[in-house]
């Protein structure tokens, strides 16, 4: 009597097959016209509309009596926008449309790992989010003349608070995709929420004037810490009075940006399902 | 051969969705390296048997064990062994042929060269192309060849050739074929006869959830079904008697005309389509009586929960 054997796969292909993943959803997320205007340029276009619009008024002055252009005002709102577009926006609605149309079924039939494919949509963010960062930086110096920092410390900072926005935002993505019933009202039930976000968080409108119930709305949600953590970068120090408390409050975007990413890791691994198999 | 042999061991399976019953007790163990057609109308449970014996599904009882799992529980070693090509066809698409069958290669431990499946499917034109520009019938192959790339012990296909012409579909045949000579055990569910005939060593009929019939392809159906039909003309009518000896009728028909040839005379047996709608009308006229528009949209309903 022959029985069936069932050979075992090699041990560590989840990260090789998760960098592979990376490669394929780049390459993808390039290919797809609409998600690179709305999460990938989307702030790029907002920048160079704010800095057009407001070329001539001045939002502040440094420490040393210079104005504030409306692009160095700007920039670090689009950079945390950029985070939270990249990941929770760009994911939240890819991966429903992946569930809708057949992509995850098929996935699931495949011995590919689970985990390997959260790496290539988290890898994927990182990407697209550090060229999109990239982008930023680059126009705002060359094209709208902005000062970017020159001490390590800042960009330091810079680099974790992009690290951690990121990923959280990633993160967040994937367990929002779980929401929309169908790939077509992804985006109906996506933008809305992100769209408030960036209103009540500092992102378009100066954190500083908005009321302050507001303000205590929007600090339960990690978008106005990034965005706070991106001003204590690229602002002069002296804007830190304006914050909330009066303080870029870096262990606070780290706390609150912290937590959000173990709440959504916890619901990801509750919640994701290749599809949504009856029982 | 012992039971251990099966790739494909179901016994008693059920499915229900609220009141409605998708599969009533359904029992059938396909061989290692047999190719086996599960036929039916729409709606009558192929899906769901497939879907349940891919792991896609739960069943609500009976038992089925698939390659010696559960598939309820398949785990990636066991996924690595199976090939699946699923009913539905639709992701975006912004990777070209080639570049969607290497990355997939690449799940499997032991995949087949991607240019040879490329070939094997006959899309070498059209390997550098984005799957989103390719018509239905090319997305179909890309399909199957997504399906073979991780060379499977066991394939199912779900309607393969749904939206290919003729000629590709003979191509299409071809390559069955010789997974089969390979030792690749085939579940196929399909709804031209002819293509169950050519591949299938045994078929089974299913209809309202239940297993009307299972044999080899010349076998199902028994022997009254495939009683060949003697049709002629006499003086301008066309005459017809089912026989089980045609050759004694035609010598009485040729004697009866005076030694003269018969007018358009044709001995013919029935086909597997023949047989296939004779059991399933047979069924239909048995069934307890059910509205089949209400069948039909509780079954959409279902397809939509599943997916």
């Amino acid at each position: 009597m022959t029985t069936i054997t069932i050979p075992r796969l090699p041990a560590g292909r989840t990260l090789r097959l998760g960098g592979s993943r990376v490669v394929n959803e780049v390459r993808t997320y390039f290919r797809q016209g609409d998600s690179v205007f709305f999460t990938f340029l989307f702030p790029l276009v907002m920048l160079t509309i704010f800095s057009t619009a407001f070329s001539d008024q001045s939002f502040g002055k440094d420490a040393a009596g210079d104005d504030v252009t409306a692009a160095a005002f700007y920039l670090p709102g689009m950079l945390a926008a950029g985070l939270l577009l990249s990941g929770l926006q760009n994911l939240a609605v890819d991966i429903a449309n992946e569930r809708s149309d057949g992509t995850l079924k098929r996935l699931a039939g495949t011995p590919l790992p689970v985990v390997s494919y959260f790496i290539g949509k988290i890898g994927q963010v990182l990407v697209t989010g550090a060229a999109q960062a990239v982008l930023l930086l680059v126009v705002a110096r060359l094209v709208f003349g902005v000062a970017l920092p020159t001490d390590p410390g800042g960009w330091l900072t810079f680099g974790w608070v992009f690290v951690l926005g990121v990923t959280t935002s990633a993160v967040l993505g994937i367990a929002l995709s779980r929401v929309p019933r169908t790939g077509k009202s992804a985006t109906a039930v996506v933008i809305p929420i992100t769209l408030v976000l960036q209103f009540i968080s500092g992102v378009y409108l100066s954190f500083a004037q908005l009321p302050d119930w507001l303000q205590n709305v929007a600090s339960v949600f990690p978008l106005k810490w990034m965005a706070q953590g991106m001003r204590s970068v690229f602002l002069p120090e002296n804007f830190e009075s304006a914050e909330p408390g009066g303080s870029w409050d870096l262990a606070g975007v780290a706390l609150v940006t912290g937590v959000w990413l173990v709440v959504g890791l916890v619901v990801c691994r509750m919640t994701f399902r290749w599809i949504r198999k009856d029982s | 051969m012992t039971i251990s042999d099966a790739a494909i061991s179901v016994r008693d399976l059920r499915k229900t969705y609220g009141k409605f019953t998708a599969l009533d007790g359904v029992t059938f163990d396909i061989q290692r390296g047999e190719t086996f057609a599960l036929l039916g109308p729409n709606g009558a449970g192929k899906s769901t048997t497939i879907e349940i014996l891919e792991g896609y599904r739960d069943r609500t009882s009976g038992e089925a064990s698939v390659l010696g799992v559960d598939p309820g529980i398949g785990s990636l070693d066991w996924k690595a062994q199976l090939g699946i090509v699923l009913q539905s066809t639709g992701e975006s698409g912004n990777v070209t042929v080639r570049e969607q069958l290497a990355h997939f290669a690449g799940f499997y431990p032991n995949p087949r060269p991607v240019d040879e499946v490329i070939a094997a499917v006959g899309l070498e034109q059209k390997a550098g192309t984005l799957i989103r520009k390719l018509s239905g019938g090319q997305r179909r192959r890309v399909d199957v060849a997504l399906g073979i790339v991780g060379n499977p012990a066991l394939l199912f296909l779900d309607e393969p050739t749904t939206g290919f012409d003729p000629e590709s579909r003979r191509q299409f045949w071809e390559l069955i074929r010789s997974l089969k000579r390979e030792g690749t055990t085939i579940l196929l569910t399909t709804h031209y006869l002819d293509e169950a005939a050519n591949l299938g060593d045994r078929a089974g009929i299913i209809a309202g959830g239940k297993l009307i019939d299972i044999g080899t392809i010349d076998a199902i159906g028994g022997a009254d079904a495939r009683v060949p039909v003697v049709r002629w003309v006499e003086r301008g009518v066309v005459r017809e008697e089912r026989t089980a000896s045609p050759s004694t009728l035609v010598a009485r028909l040729v004697r009866d005309n005076g030694g003269a040839e018969l007018d358009t005379l044709e001995v013919v047996r029935p086909s597997l389509e023949d047989i296939y709608l004779e059991l399933v009308a047979a069924y239909e006229a048995t069934a307890p009586a059910i509205d089949t528009h209400s069948t039909e949209s509780t079954r959409e309903q279902t397809e939509e929960v599943a997916k």
